[in-house]
């Protein structure tokens, strides 16, 4: 191998020999290797790599294929969300904070809205319909986010099928969320005071039929994976983290859960009327990448159940409001889908534009402006597909947030990659990573 | 409040309709008296009989919108955290992590750290509080604690510049690691970042072009 050639060199350096490698270039740099004496050779996996889900940098000690010491390298995807809404309205950061665990849109959404509710005040003016609305599009992003986890997880361990299956039934969720919101991610959907818009005329119907669809679809999928030898052998006892291990990192969600500890803030913190919902924690007592895998699996079915809750609840609300009677918190939120696409609604254009005067002052200084929060801090949560996504917002009594801070779920598991993988072979790190599903939006944000 | 200098544009408070007036409080809350309601005076009860310095160390106990804060000296942090999740009738077992925030008027208490601690035991949530002089920005680190505050506090330190004391590894995690100055601090500014790819260098959005 000569020193010249870019694309598979190696050079001398402080910390020893150092070799780039892109691939097809492993029988040169295996001889190479194998002429040093050096046993312990440090990987450094990523940031593109097409099994770290993301731009993840793993930095892998390996004796042999035994890996002794796993660090990841984060922030290649740090965009300054929460910098961002710092400067802008308590409404615009919606658009903002959606962005995180990009996966996940409804539940960053929906923590941030339920923590400007609190600092508000407004949390039991909210209408019902809206709570239930969230509650389903919550649902069906739980469903949408597992599917990746899923398909991609078993991607990464060398089955195609299984990702195209989920990919399929993914899309189908995606269409829910387009004909509901108007867009399949980012959404900006659900807005302090309620979501922006209602669920539009024969939605539910076709909800109620995608969600048949599923159901049967979710068992041919189950089938393919569970049960299958190379996928057993490659998940089974595999990144192995008990319930003292994942409390002491702060571990949440799935891996939580399948260390047996059934831990669902849907059940123990109950918001958006959760307790009136009939559904169960899926828990494993595995503490491994099959009982992660097999957690989400089974949290499918329970989403649907809510969601032909919601759709039941959402029958009787027919034609209730979506959004705060107050109008100053209410109106940025308010929107309908006009024949140029989503915009505040005819009437109150009609309204702002012929009628008062007034509604035209507060239309502008709400729009420009925004709306005041009282000053203060809280912490509100949301039980995302990652675990616990906590929202710290910091209000000074101004129009925009102080200080936004996202406890993401992703950045905070992503630490038990150490513990899961040391000691391990360097192909059950995939699987580890696989199974903690961190989406690398959230992690760095 | 500092004047926000490079928001695109922004100048001041971001009110563009000047109707605004807009009178920013800073963010402080006097003790709440007791009772404070619901279990948060028997996890102070608790802690009080757990804790004998409860009444030097623990500045102020603060019940708004539902939540219990317990501002803690920041030299005291650590002991505190000890008993809140030692102790039997408390059992926090769970940091969810630490965030920071920049109050530059807030004299010689200008950044302040936030911790949100979970029992899953008794399903309770309590937060802790310390404040410390920008000056001299030291808090104990909680990792021996809470093994999973080791990232948060990494990140605490890459946004705010606060020093976790005992921390096992304190570095940069999400700006580079040669990155200048702490991005959340209120005196940093949003933009004004040129962005160098492949030996060009695009000037940041806000020296782009303009329009005044």
């Amino acid at each position: 191998m000569t020193t010249q050639d870019p694309y598979a060199s190696s050079r001398e350096t402080t910390e020893g020999r150092v070799y780039s490698v892109t691939g097809n270039d492993w029988d040169s740099l295996v001889t190479e290797i194998g002429a040093t004496k050096e046993e312990r050779v440090v990987v450094n996996m990523g940031p593109q790599h097409p099994s770290t889900h993301g731009v993840l940098r793993l930095i892998l000690e390996l004796e042999g294929e035994t890996v002794t010491e796993a660090r990841a390298g984060i922030g290649y995807l740090h965009t300054g969300i929460e910098k961002n809404a710092e400067y802008r309205t308590w409404t615009q950061g919606v658009t903002f904070v959606t962005r995180m665990d990009y996966l996940a849109p409804i539940f960053n959404e929906t923590a941030y809205c339920l923590g400007v509710e609190k600092l508000l005040g407004v949390t039991d003016q909210i209408p019902e319909r809206a709570s239930v609305i969230r509650v389903l599009m919550m649902e069906f992003t739980r469903i949408s986010s597992h599917m990746v986890a899923l398909g991609t997880g078993a991607l990464e361990l060398g089955a195609l099928t299984p990702m195209l299956f989920a990919f399929r039934e993914r899309e189908k969720v995606l269409d829910i969320m387009e004909m509901v919101s108007g867009l399949r991610m980012n959404m900006a959907y659900v807005r302090p005071g309620g979501v922006s818009q209602d669920i539009p005329a024969g939605g539910i119907t076709k909800i109620r039929e995608t969600v048949k669809e599923l159901r049967h679809n979710f068992k041919d999928n189950a089938k393919i994976l569970i049960g299958n030898t190379i996928w057993m052998k490659r998940t089974v006892g595999v990144g192995y983290l008990d319930l003292p291990g994942c409390i002491t990192l702060g571990i949440t969600g799935p891996i939580l859960r399948a260390t047996g500890l059934p831990w669902d803030l849907r059940k123990s913190e109950p918001y958006c009327g959760y307790e009136n919902y009939d559904f169960d924690v899926i828990t494993n007592d595995g503490c491994d990448t099959y009982g992660r895998f097999m957690i989400k699996m089974q949290e499918l079915e329970q989403s649907l159940r809510i969601i032909e809750q919601c759709c039941d609840k959402l029958d009787k609300l027919e034609g209730a409001p979506v959004v705060i009677e107050d109008k100053k918190i209410g109106s940025p939120a308010d929107l309908k889908v006009g024949a140029d696409g989503m915009g505040n609604s005819q009437e109150h254009i009609a309204h702002i534009m012929g009628q008062s005067m007034e509604a035209l002052i507060h239309h502008f200084k709400i729009s420009t402006e925004g709306f005041r929060v009282p000053a203060g801090q809280v912490y509100s949560t949301v039980e995302s597909p990652r675990g616990e996504t906590g929202v710290h917002l910091i209000s000074d009594c101004g129009t925009h947030p102080y200080r936004v801070h996202f406890r993401e779920p992703s950045f905070n598991n992503l630490q038990s990659l150490s513990a899961m993988c040391e000691g391990s072979m360097i192909a059950d790190v995939v699987a580890a990573v696989a199974s903690i599903d961190p989406v690398m939006g959230g992690v760095d944000r | 409040m500092s004047e926000d200098h490079g928001a695109f544009g922004v100048k001041g408070t971001g009110d563009t309709s000047g109707f605004g007036g807009l009178v920013r409080t800073s963010h402080s809350a006097d003790s709440t008296p007791r009772p404070y309601g619901g279990y948060f005076d028997e996890i102070a009860d608790e802690l009080e009989r757990a804790y004998p310095q409860f009444s030097e160390d623990i500045e102020r106990v603060v019940v708004d919108r539902g939540e219990l804060t317990l501002h803690v000296k920041a030299d005291r942090l650590s002991h505190v955290a000890q008993v809140l999740r030692d102790n039997p009738a408390l059992r926090f077992e769970m940091c969810m992590g630490v965030n920071g925030a920049h109050y530059p008027n807030d004299k010689d208490r200008e950044l302040h750290c936030v911790y949100p601690l979970l029992s899953l035991t008794f399903n309770r949530r309590i937060r802790l509080e310390v404040s410390v002089p920008d000056s001299h920005p030291h808090v104990p680190s909680l990792v021996e604690i809470w093994a999973g505050n080791n990232w948060h506090e990494r990140e605490t330190f890459d946004m705010f510049g606060v020093v976790f004391d005992g921390h096992p590894g304190l570095t940069r995690i999400l700006m580079p690691d040669d990155w200048i100055g702490h991005p959340q601090r209120k005196d940093y500014p949003l933009g004004g970042i040129p962005v160098e790819y492949k030996g060009a260098t695009v000037p940041p959005p806000s020296e782009r072009r303009s329009y005044q």
